[in-house]
């Protein structure tokens, strides 16, 4: 028969997830939910979200922890350095504000759909998985994390606690674009996110970007992160090349085909390194 | 359980008992902890407000507040409510009475069919809590989670926004100038409360559920397995209905003579999601049911998907007695357009193609059926209460009059809820089980189910002379019809008869085909066809106006149909032809926005700005066919004046528009009415609510009715026919003449009235010949729009940034409710040319299948003309398909203006721009 458990802490979560029964971890539902239709009155439901510990975003040794159940809208509203914009604006994309008010930052790691608004920005920001488990915590790079559609790199009994990001500096700037075919609500035909981390002549010394819905998982573009360190002011957006995005696999589905999210990808990168580059504000939206 | 047919029982999941302080009460309450917070809030609570629209945060009309927080009330546990504030929009109306958010969505008719406006309510509820004076920005951004179907957005944006105004009064029509006046719709209070009954609503106490077993494959053979052992093995589940427990004729169909769709199909489904058998039982249990375990075993056949593939040589029949997949083809011929083309200065043409549009109404068909000794009641949202009761009587074996339609609020038609859906199920289901029976479509299920618009494939060409005038058009549409008959018929026979546009075209042949294929049946959405068809003519008319170097709008407005002009089928009128009209209101507003795009292209960069424009015509009613109406009105003795008015309203307006025609027709004011129905018990049939036909038919029908009743009144008072008519309680006064309705006690007829009248009105229409010449409507509606947009050349992302809009509407009985129309149905043509198709088994739910949210509309500006027509009440014309005709037309020209692409498949997705726009090299852009 069906069941539900919240248990009141981490301790007592994982104990749960330990036993033999099939749990699905329930954070902020809005996949879950969906997803379950009908089955719902046949599943065994762990929601963790009376986990006190797994929320809010706080400063420590490995940069940002923003708790695994951190809301989008939380994160939206949180008062944090501008190097994070990319993900308050990734945060006000995910669905609708009725959905950013529950779905969780993790949720939306580990719900793992090639779509996610929220794993472009993160990955950019080069942001690590924390998850705690029977053999105790590890981190691990999101990249590393999310390892194809629907899948994640997490072990029997273990739970993702939290978001990690490297402190950029002040200096940092940071920007995403989601592009759609209508403006609310809508799942991205691609994604961009940029972080780019002058040094203090102005210089990039560091750079994140990752591109979403262009393959099985959101990647980061390497190449391009490694063209971009050291470039001058305002030069960011002309050492885009033809192959950047060569690295992509995106397919064709009911939302665009694979040729126009590939022909888009450019372009949403050139906007989102003029945005963070100061160089324009053009890079307002994708459409 | 081995051996149970691969059903395991399961035990109902456990209670926990909640506290949580609901619209400002503490509530205790035992719920299971992981249901949804909506099914708790609606089925243990009784707050029905709360609508569910999709079950999945795509549609948000389940909004309501968690500690001021507005979220998806269909994706929270209720187990997380402890302790936990709730607000839906039962607690708005403090005492009874409507807050400010609500009044001030009744005044701006933020409300049409009312389903969504619960979740809008409270989403403009949380932003008016933190930002109690919002910009128009923010307004949108805290709606965007809501969609709604009907309005357009506009008026719920101007309904938030005016909160933070000085209030405006209700309107207040005295006797005699309610027509014209902007009332407050009558049916709005009940909609703004979320009180209103809509199909899932007011079930009666233990009411059993229904759910279908559907086919997972467009075309399958099928055999159910041991459903003898499958019912024992589930001994709670009270009927298993298939074709076998249908007592009548297990076929429905909206044209009678070509009914062709099976309640439960028998042996051989046609189309993914056709219903086979449906199981019976109580809630809990049958909502708990995998049905994944239902005993049937399904071998799949090569299904025909295309017009193309059903046309080709020996594809396989849908049904056998219609050969080449042909359900039927219709045509309208005048003068020798081949001759006419050959001779012309200029001739375009072209190939276009539509794909399904789906309604996306936000109410999924619902209702619940009883059965009353030997007759059956069924509840259940509709568009056609008259029709629904003679085909199920058929279906149950039963004579008309022992089935009883009692239409429920209606949350969005649009065409689709003319067909039957689960009626038959709900109504078998009460009949042998003897207890009350409903069923709730899930959103995937109503979308692969129930009927879509026709997917088109056009090709035509159109020629003028040297002078900019017509001399002649061709054109071909197949239609992909589905499986069934549907509306296929209307649809073949509406489009031949539409496809020259408002224009004189002296040599004229189009034909157009309703083909079968194993998709969803095509049946009614908004226009029939027409919107398909005016795709491929207004479009072209820019590329010919172009070729024979006139002004766009001007090359319409030389060539519309003026009085006295013959349309394609010959028939011409004596006045009412307002195409004219609404080009030449539309003309100021072309220069303006023609300057302010030029200017905007002229500063450069990649995005470009483009005007277009395209007009339309619409016959009100069946195509020559009879098509009455039937409008009752009395008054009792205690004064009160009672109008059955049996024309559904499913957000339209209809139950206001009749009920200001009747007022005035009658002389008293709207205030001393109440409104019946409908009701097949107690309403005369008024007809279905599509074809634009019920401001038109039945309207024309309450006039008469009002005016016959006036005049007994009069008769009675001894009152000259312009006397002033008043009714004081019983008392009836006009001239000299004094009544107390009281005293006439002993007349009272069946009804219990004293006196009443009880009209009908049938459009006259003359039947089409061989080549389509005839008289096929009494009336059309006119009009026209222009669409600025604008594009982002480097994506193919299109925003539509303004609309005007032009109708002649005969008379404009309430222009905020024709405001509403307009607003809306251009809403569903944005759609329709930027973002929408239906794609069989893979966009079966609200978030691959995109419909415009508040922030994909532009501001729309309406004008109304009014060009009495000779049978319309107080002139008035249709208005309901009219409003979304042209609007996809004139996005594409302006498309076209913008860029010099030419879009002809639609829907023009950013990727087919942006595939376009790539094939031209950037030099001859321009």
């Amino acid at each position: 028969m069906s069941g539900y458990a919240r248990p009141g802490s981490l301790d007592e979560a994982l104990d749960i997830l330990a036993g033999p029964r099939g749990w699905r971890v329930l954070a902020g539902g809005t996949d879950l939910y969906p997803g379950l239709g009908d089955a719902l009155r046949r599943a065994d439901l762990l929601d963790i979200t009376g986990l006190s510990e797994l929320r809010g975003i706080t400063p420590g040794e490995h940069g940002y922890r923003i708790g695994a159940l951190t809301t989008w809208s939380e994160i939206a509203a949180a008062d944090l350095p501008p190097f994070f914009d990319a993900l308050r604006q990734s945060a006000r994309e995910v669905g609708s504000v009725q959905i950013q008010n529950v779905a969780t930052v993790a949720g939306n790691v580990v719900n793992a759909s090639p779509a996610a608004d929220g794993t472009v920005a993160l990955m950019a920001l080069g942001a690590e998985v924390e998850i705690a488990g029977p053999d105790g915590a590890r981190r691990v790079p999101i990249g590393d994390f999310v390892t194809g559609v629907r899948a994640v790199a997490l072990g029997p009994g273990e739970l993702v606690t939290a978001l990690t990001v490297p402190d950029h500096g002040a200096r940092a700037r940071s920007h995403f674009l989601k592009l759609g075919a209508r403006r609310y609500l809508v799942i991205s035909i691609a994604m961009a996110a940029v972080m780019l981390r002058p040094d203090a002549q102005g210089r990039i010394a560091d750079a994140g970007v990752a591109v979403g819905a262009c393959a099985p998982v959101a990647r980061r573009l390497t190449g391009l992160e490694a063209r971009l360190r050291g470039a001058a002011p305002g030069e960011c957006a002309a050492r885009l090349r033809d192959g950047d995005a060569e690295g992509l696999a995106p397919i064709d589905d009911v939302r665009a085909p694979a040729r126009y999210r590939a022909e888009a990808v450019p372009v949403l990168l050139r906007r989102c390194l003029e945005a963070c580059d100061g160089a324009h504000d053009g890079a307002r939206d994708a459409g | 359980m081995p051996g149970d047919g691969g059903f395991r029982a399961r035990p109902a999941a456990a209670t926990k008992r909640l506290r949580m302080r609901v619209n400002g009460v503490w509530r205790g309450l035992d719920a299971v902890p992981a249901a949804r917070l909506s099914a708790v809030l609606r089925e243990t609570l009784g707050l029905e407000g709360v609508k569910v629209g999709c079950d999945a945060g795509d549609c948000g009309a389940c909004t309501v507040l968690v500690d001021d927080a507005p979220v998806c009330a269909c994706m929270v546990p209720a187990g997380r409510m402890e302790g936990r504030r709730v607000d839906t929009v039962e607690g708005l109306a403090a005492g009874g009475r409507l807050g400010r958010l609500q009044e001030a969505f009744l005044r701006s008719g933020a409300a049409q069919c009312g389903i969504c406006t619960p979740g809008m309510l409270m989403a403009a509820e949380a932003l008016l809590r933190r930002d109690p004076a919002p910009d128009r920005a923010a307004v949108e951004e805290a709606l965007a989670g809501v969609l709604c179907r009907c309005t357009g957005y506009a008026k719920i944006v101007d309904a938030v926004l005016a909160v933070g105004t000085e209030p405006v009064a209700a309107v207040r029509a005295e006797a005699g100038a309610a027509v014209g006046a902007r009332l407050d719709r009558l049916d709005g209070v009940p909609k703004l409360r979320g009180k209103e009954a809509f199909g899932a609503d007011a079930w009666p106490a233990g009411t059993l559920l229904v759910r279908a077993v559907r086919s997972p494959h467009p075309h399958a053979r099928f055999a159910f397995g041991d459903l003898a052992a499958w019912r024992a093995a589930n001994p709670a589940i009270r009927a298993v209905l298939t074709a076998a427990d249908v007592p009548g004729r297990n076929l429905h169909g909206v044209i009678p003579n070509l009914a062709d769709q099976p309640v439960f199909a028998e042996e051989v489904a046609r189309f993914r999601g056709e219903a086979v058998a449906a199981v019976v039982g109580p809630r809990e249990i049958v909502a708990a049911l995998d049905l994944d375990d239902f005993p049937v075993s399904w071998e799949p056949l090569e299904p025909v998907l295309d017009v193309a593939q059903a046309r080709t040589e020996g594809a396989a029949p849908v049904h056998p007695g219609r050969p080449g997949n042909l359900l039927i083809e219709g045509r309208v011929t005048t003068g020798d357009a081949e001759a006419a083309l050959g001779a012309a200065a200029a001739v375009v043409e072209g190939d276009f193609s539509t794909g399904f549009i789906e309604h996306a109404y936000i109410e999924p068909e619902a209702g619940f059926a009883r059965r009353v000794g030997e007759r059956i009641e069924v509840h259940a949202c509709t568009q056609a209460p008259h029709m629904d009761r003679d085909d199920l009587a058929a279906i149950m074996g039963l004579a008309p009059e022992a089935v009883r339609i009692v239409p429920t609020g209606v949350g969005g038609g649009f065409g689709a809820k003319l067909d039957l859906s689960l009626q038959p199920f709900i109504a078998l289901a009460a009949w042998l089980t003897g207890e009350p029976a409903g069923m709730v479509y899930t959103r995937p299920e109503s979308m692969m189910s129930t009927t879509k618009r026709h997917p088109a494939r056009i090709h035509a060409r159109i020629g003028a002379d040297a002078a900019g005038r017509l001399v002649g058009m061709t054109f071909e549409g197949q239609f992909n019809t589905g499986a069934y008959a549907s509306w296929g018929p209307t649809v073949a026979n509406r489009v031949p008869v539409h496809a020259s546009g408002p224009y004189r075209v002296p040599a004229y042949a189009a034909r157009a085909a309703a083909i079968h294929t194993h998709c969803p049946p095509a049946g009614a959405f908004r226009g029939f066809g027409v919107p398909q068809a005016a795709v491929a003519q207004e479009v072209l008319f820019d590329e010919l106006a172009d070729a024979v170097g006139v002004d766009r709008l001007e090359f319409r407005a030389r060539n519309a149909l003026g009085v006295g002009d013959p349309t394609v089928t010959g028939q011409s009128f004596a006045q009412g032809v307002g195409i004219g009209a609404c080009f030449a209101a539309l003309r100021p507003h072309w220069e303006r926005l023609r300057g302010e795009a030029a200017a905007f292209n002229a500063a450069g960069g990649t995005r470009r700005r483009g005007v277009g424009v395209a007009g339309m015509w619409y016959g009100c009613g069946n195509t020559s066919l009879a098509n009455p109406s039937t409008i009752r009105v009395g008054i009792g003795r205690d004064g009160t004046v009672t109008l059955h008015q049996g024309a559904t309203d499913i957000g339209q307006g209809s139950n206001t528009v009749i009920t200001q025609i009747c007022a005035d027709a009658l002389g008293l004011p709207v205030d001393a009415f109440r409104l019946v129905g409908p009701d097949t018990d107690l309403t005369p049939d008024a007809g279905k609510t599509s074809a634009s036909r019920q401001t038109f038919v039945s309207g024309a029908a309450a006039e008469r009715a009002g005016r016959a009743l006036r005049e007994q009144l009069l008769r009675r008072l001894n009152a000259g026919p312009e006397a002033r008519l008043i009714l004081e309680g019983s008392v009836l006064r006009a001239g000299e003449g004094r009544l107390d309705l009281r005293e006439m006690a002993a007349e009272a007829n069946e009804h219990g009235y004293v006196f009443m009248a009880e009209e009908t009105f049938d459009p006259p229409t003359t039947p089409l010949d061989e080549n389509g010449q005839g008289e096929p409507y009494a009336a059309y509606g006119w009009g026209a729009h222009l669409a600025m947009i604008e594009v982002d050349t480097e994506l193919g992302t299109v925003r539509v940034r303004k609309l005007v809009a032009a109708h002649d509407v005969g008379r404009a009985i309430n222009p905020t409710l024709l405001e509403g129309q307009i607003e809306g149905g251009s809403a569903q043509g944005l759609g329709l040319a930027l973002m929408e198709e239906y794609l069989p088994g893979r966009t079966e739910n609200l978030h691959d299948y995109l419909i415009p949210t508040v922030g994909d509309v532009p501001e729309v500006e309406s004008i109304l003309v009014e060009d009495a027509d000779a049978h319309g009440p107080f002139g008035a014309k249709g208005i309901g398909e009219q409003v979304l005709i042209p609007t996809a037309p004139a996005i594409l020209n302006a498309l076209r203006d913008a860029t010099g692409i030419a879009i002809r498949d639609l829907p023009a997705t950013p990727d087919r721009i942006h595939a376009a726009l790539r094939g031209l090299s950037p030099r001859t852009a321009p």
